[in-house]
């Protein structure tokens, strides 16, 4: 919630002709906080020990080690773990996630069509684990059928094709068990000629059946819930946004997002360059995933949230703030 | 020789703390854990609404502290606050405010998430504004305990000149009518109290909890009815005795059946429609006919039979009232049994009267039918005030 302390808006008024327009645009912006204050939702803000940044998340890709083999093409080199960690995903409810490198999603690994990928995956959990990758590969790359014990290691390595939005996760059974705990990430496939430039966020839609009852407690996108609801993501009026929208939500059978106030393009499974579908909102089933792109011609904090109230009402609920000033990193 | 007595007392209580201390420092414990996570147990005892607003009285019945991290509403993350603190240690209690937008007459569901993920739900089932306890409240309860409590019984009384005008075989008839009207009441009381106990908070072990205040009142009252009378008491003193046994049971009855009603019109649970009045005041004056029973052969004076009126009647207003205040499932609990087990000790002491009376079978036909009329009585008079 952002708040203006009286000092503050003391300080506005002092400054320059513009003071009288600053405070009815504070005053105007404290009624909006009122009616999306985060805190009629969820109590004490965002967690502490959560084990990823929502908002660091949102543009961090890993782009693994590059080399070149001698025939010239490009090697991409990724190193994975699997680790139990006990994450905060609301403020004081913790939850033993089963995690990839120590964060619920794991890393987005990105590469580009025809790379060669090599992921180097060692299990430091207590269970067996794997990483299934979506796309082509070798019957022996799939990670579906070796099991890799606690403390062994395996070496996924394949051609990165084809290019879109895929993901990756453990297919380790109990399946259920293993995805719901935190064993998924998103996988991105650049196609050889890169798209559009644009400002790129990686929405990962997830859930945590906390009690173990085979249902949801808590939704969300990017592991903690409101997270975006607490500090909008700020999007810059006018600029290409690009959503890598990923659904990893288990039990439930259908996830969607509904971004309010616009209409977005939408890149099934982002194996086309052409968009298939201009909508506001999409329903994804488990394991869907699209690239959706829009922009914002007007300033303001605009709502986007699955259109299921109810995930929406568990956590899955967040903020575009789009603003005129350029970003600053 | 009168000090070593003590020691020899204490040195056994000495080694158990001793051995306490060993247990708790010792490390065992960590062994036996073995990892897993606290066992948590979180009841919610009693709900409060106000326009916007819910309050959850909430009891720790667990062996380990429980930190409530999330409160859901009808499947919602909402904001509340917690009154002392957000962790509930073993045998705490704790208050949840949620400023929630609740619907009258609607239910409500409440989801109340722990640190380790644990969920404790608790249905409100209709939702309705809690009345405040002020002089309105007192007032509109003490004209409820009056109709449902005070008046039938005394309108049972005014039965006592019919009694007066029957045969000995029939005042015995009366009094095992009596007497089956207890039974039934018992019953009654001790399903009550017996279902009321499964909402205890484990730890308060309610089961053990009704034991405790049937054998308690049925105790109390056995070792007050015990004292010695002086040599040539009459058979009239004894009945009036027994009479005002009858209306202490009843009273102690009525204390927890008021607490039951109070509890549960505070809590939107029942609508106390006149049908459910009439329907007491029917099944409550057959409890004042029982009061009257054992002295309708001598001429009791109007004072006593007011009394003993008041005495069964009477505690069905500051029950009504404590249901509204401070409700809670182990209070309902031990009320009821106190209630169940002094009407147990009122039957014993019944039939050794009538035994004393009695030259010759004490189960004729007609006592026999009169305790089966009692139970059908009851019973039929009950379906009046099904809740």
């Amino acid at each position: 919630m952002t708040h203006v302390s009286r000092r503050e808006a003391l300080m506005r008024g002092l400054v320059g002709p513009a003071g009288l327009a600053s405070i009815v645009s504070i005053a105007r912006d404290s009624l909006l906080d009122e009616q999306v204050d985060p805190q009629r939702v969820m109590s004490g803000g965002l967690p502490g020990a959560a084990g990823i940044d929502p908002i660091k998340f949102l543009s961090t890709f890993d782009h693994g080690e590059v080399s070149h083999r001698l025939n010239g093409q490009r090697v991409r080199e990724y190193r994975m773990m699997a680790v139990d960690r006990k994450i905060e995903i609301m403020p004081g409810l913790f939850y033993d996630a089963w995690t990839y490198n120590g964060q619920v999603p794991g890393p987005t690994l990105r590469a580009t069509e025809g790379d060669l990928v090599r992921v180097n995956f060692t299990n430091a959990g207590l269970h067996e684990h794997t990483i299934h990758f979506h796309g082509f590969h070798a019957a022996d790359m799939d990670g579906a059928l070796e099991q890799i014990p606690p403390g062994g290691s395996y070496i996924y390595e394949f051609e990165a094709r084809p290019f879109g939005l895929h993901l990756y996760h453990c297919h380790t059974m109990p399946l259920k068990r293993h995805i719901a705990k935190g064993l998924y990430g998103a996988f991105v496939i650049d196609p050889e000629k890169p798209r559009a430039p644009a400002h790129e966020m990686v929405m990962v839609m997830n859930g945590f059946d906390v009690n173990f009852d085979s249902e949801n407690e808590v939704y969300a996108v990017n592991t903690v819930p409101f997270a975006y609801q607490i500090h909008p993501i700020v999007l810059r009026r006018g600029e290409l946004n690009r959503i890598y929208l990923v659904n990893a939500l288990e039990f439930d059978l259908l996830n969607s997002i509904h971004i309010h106030a616009n209409f977005f393009h939408v890149y099934r499974t982002g194996t086309s360059l052409v968009p298939t579908d201009f909508t506001d909102t999409i329903t994804l089933g488990q394991g869907e995933r699209h690239i959706l792109e829009l922009s914002y011609e007007r300033p303001g904090k605009f709502m986007f949230h699955a259109h299921q109230s109810e995930f929406a009402e568990l956590g899955w609920m967040g903020l575009f703030e789009v603003r005129d000033e350029p970003i600053t990193a | 020789m009168n000090q070593s007595k003590w020691v020899w007392f204490g040195l056994p209580l000495l080694l158990l703390g001793l051995l306490s201390v060993i247990v708790m420092k010792g490390g065992l414990l960590s062994g036996l854990r073995r990892g897993l996570p606290p066992v948590e147990e979180l009841t919610v005892n009693r709900v409060r609404l106000a326009p916007g607003h819910m309050w959850l009285e909430v009891v720790n019945g667990g062996p380990d502290p429980v930190t409530v991290a999330q409160v859901m509403v009808d499947e919602a993350f909402w904001h509340f606050t917690m009154e002392p603190g957000r962790t509930v240690p073993r045998l705490g209690r704790a208050t949840i405010e949620i400023p929630y937008p609740w619907m009258v007459g609607e239910p409500h569901h409440v989801k109340l998430v722990s640190s380790n993920g644990i969920t404790f739900d608790h249905e409100i089932s209709v939702a309705a504004e809690t009345p405040a306890v002020d002089a309105q409240y007192l007032l509109t309860f003490t004209l409820v305990g009056l109709y449902v409590g005070v008046l039938p019984v005394a309108i049972g009384l005014l039965w006592l000149p019919f009694l007066k005008r029957l045969g000995r075989r029939w005042i015995h008839f009366a009094l095992a009518l009596t007497g089956g009207l207890l039974a039934f009441l018992v019953a009654e009381a001790l399903h009550e109290a017996l279902e009321t106990a499964e909402r205890v908070a484990g730890a308060f072990q309610g089961t053990g909890l009704v034991v405790l205040a049937v054998a308690g009142s049925w105790l109390l009252l056995q070792a007050a009815g015990g004292v010695r009378r002086p040599p040539g008491t009459d058979g009239r003193a004894v009945r009036l005795e027994l009479t005002f046994l009858i209306a202490l049971g009843i009273g102690l009855h009525n204390l927890g059946e008021g607490l039951a009603i109070g509890a549960a019109y505070a809590q939107g649970a029942v609508s106390l429609g006149a049908f459910l009045i009439v329907g007491f005041m029917i099944h409550n004056t057959t409890e004042g006919l029982g009061i009257v029973a054992p002295v309708a052969q001598d001429s009791p004076s109007l004072r006593s039979l007011a009394l003993a009126g008041l005495l069964a009647g009477g505690p069905t207003i500051p029950g009504a009232w404590l249901g509204g205040l401070a409700y809670s499932p182990w209070l309902g609990a031990v009320c009821l049994g106190v209630g169940a087990g002094a009407i147990l000790q009122v039957l014993g002491v019944l039939y050794r009267v009538v035994a004393r009376e009695t030259t010759d079978a004490l189960w004729t036909p007609l006592n026999a039918i009169g305790v089966g009329a009692g139970m059908v009585l009851m019973y039929g008079t009950g379906l009046l005030v099904a809740r």
